[in-house]
């Protein structure tokens, strides 16, 4: 499987803006083998970006450890409808992707 | 063309082709490599922390499918500048490290996979002071296999 499309919702709520993004990636272990007994290299996300009107909010990295297809919920202070939100991920391939939504 | 021209050429054709160069700001190759919790925290500075409950963890005491278990973490830790998740008994303990920049709430919910039964450490650091949070999850079905 290889890495996919990102869905993003974003909300706001009492005092804090709610965010819910789905990453389609396999986030391969390199322990996994496959039908023919052999092991699938790794394959995941190291870095995630989330930036707020163009500024960077949050800066995570991450590991093999995160469950496949990552589904992430992160918050932010207050917020204002329409705010721009834009999240980006980078593997260990180099593959990257992103994805922007406005909040409702 | 002058040879001065074409290394200028050359290097901003590289630089146009690897966009991705910028966004590679860190990843703590160490600490995600360290096998063992405390080789984890040795990489990431984390010389000792103290046990805090304003520092919360919510996920099943249970986890039916290692493959995917939901860790909800919320600190009310004044000044927390990042989180660690670290699944003790992992491969590879440490999963995330989460830093929260200007505008950023000390919130995250991650899906983490575990390999059994394990403690899940999460490390909130605040004006340079550690603090931790542990809550064992019980696996029946493990998520690291083949």
């Amino acid at each position: 499987m290889a890495a996919g499309p990102m869905k993003m919702r974003a909300t706001l709520a009492a005092g804090y803006t709610d965010i819910r993004v789905l990453m389609t990636h396999p986030m391969e272990t390199g322990q996994r083998k496959d039908s023919d007994g052999k092991l699938v290299p790794m394959h995941f996300i190291q870095n995630i970006t989330v930036k707020v009107n163009g500024k960077p909010a949050l800066e995570c990295q991450v590991s093999q450890g995160v469950s496949r297809n990552p589904v992430f919920t992160f918050r932010l202070k207050g917020g204002a409808r329409g705010d721009k939100i834009e999240v980006s991920w980078l593997d260990n391939l180099g593959e990257t992707n992103s994805v922007e939504t406005a909040v409702a | 063309m002058n040879s001065v021209r074409r290394t200028l050429l050359a290097a901003l054709s590289l630089a146009l082709l690897k966009p991705w160069a910028v966004l590679a700001a860190t990843w703590n190759k160490d600490a995600f490599g360290a096998k063992t919790a405390a080789d984890a925290l040795k990489s990431l500075g984390i010389a000792s922390a103290a046990p805090s409950s304003a520092l919360a963890i919510e996920a099943p005491e249970i986890a039916e499918n290692g493959a995917v278990v939901p860790i909800e973490i919320t600190s009310k830790i004044p000044g927390t500048s990042s989180i660690a998740v670290i699944v003790d008994k992992n491969p590879f303990p440490l999963v995330a490290k989460f830093d929260f920049k200007e505008g950023a709430l000390p919130f995250v919910k991650v899906n983490v996979k575990m390999g059994e039964t394990s403690d899940v450490r999460v490390i909130a650091q605040a004006d340079g002071k550690a603090h931790v949070a542990t809550k064992e999850i019980k696996v029946t079905i493990g998520g690291c296999g083949g």
